[in-house]
């Protein structure tokens, strides 16, 4: 195994650029996988400090992150189908109701 | 040691290409099959760091199951066809200076303040595998183990209960 700054450091840039990919893009769709690419990047640093730790619990956080993002997924894409069934579009700069 | 480096530094390319593929396709299939390869690259590296049980939950879940759902959810939608920029002109730079603070930032305490990169000691036998997730799942995560559970119904009732047609009154 290489020293766990490799794996950090990659975490990071993963981390980033799914940050970059919820302030840039303007599909609510894309914006979600953004958000999953960064959830991925928090499970990849856990498991290389687990391994650096020599520690299970890690692996099993990461686990638990898995299952939750699961539901997170389940119900955001509910949440967008439903607002797709009213608005026909689902281009974030259009869902400005709320405003004013 | 080089054969390792080697390794690393192909996968991460692949990685961080893919997740700029994300970032930057204008169709949402193409970002979605992006991410997939994103996932599976990451389910690699959990396989190096001893991890192979992650590592096929990781593909299995999150590629297998997650992705096929965005994937319908995009294709039923007919989201492909996106759409143009933002509103605000300075948000695109905005967002390249915040995200480049970020990973400078992190860089720096990567690689100044940390601790010495030893190499790591060796893994436990048994470290990783089915086994020991389970013998842990069913000891010490014995709470949040169930507490998933409960959440997996919530998350289940709460998607069908929002997609369900409103009945019509009167």
């Amino acid at each position: 195994m290489l020293p766990v700054q490799y794996y950090i450091g990659l975490s990071v840039v993963l981390f980033t650029l799914g940050a970059l990919g919820v302030l840039i893009r303007r599909n609510a769709i894309v914006i979600f996988m953004s958000v999953e690419l960064m959830l991925n990047a928090a499970n990849l640093a856990f498991v290389a400090f687990a391994r650096a730790a020599n520690s299970m619990d890690g692996q099993i956080i990461v686990f638990f992150v898995i299952a939750v993002a699961a539901c997170e997924v389940a119900v955001g894409l509910a949440l967008i189908v439903e607002i797709f069934r009213t608005k026909h579009n689902i281009n974030i700069d259009q869902m400005n109701s709320l405003q004013g | 040691m080089m054969v390792n480096l080697i390794v690393f530094f192909g996968l991460a390319l692949v990685a961080v290409a893919s997740a700029v593929g994300l970032l930057l396709s204008k169709n949402a299939v193409y970002a979605a099959l992006n991410l997939i390869l994103n996932f599976v690259t990451v389910s690699i590296f959990f396989v190096l760091l001893a991890a192979p049980f992650i590592a096929l939950l990781q593909i299995t879940v999150y590629a297998g199951a997650i992705m096929i759902l965005f994937l319908f959810v995009i294709m039923l939608l007919g989201a492909e066809r996106l759409s143009t920029g933002p509103v605000l002109p300075w948000q695109r730079p905005a967002a390249f200076v915040l995200g480049g603070i970020l990973l400078v930032e992190a860089i720096y305490v990567i690689l100044f303040r940390s601790g010495p990169a030893t190499e790591a000691i060796a893994a436990s036998s048994g470290f990783g595998t089915p086994e020991a997730i389970g013998d842990l799942l069913f000891s010490t995560y014995l709470l949040p183990f169930e507490i998933i559970s409960i959440l997996l119904l919530a998350a289940m009732v709460g998607a069908i209960v929002l997609t369900k047609k409103r009945k019509q009154d009167g």
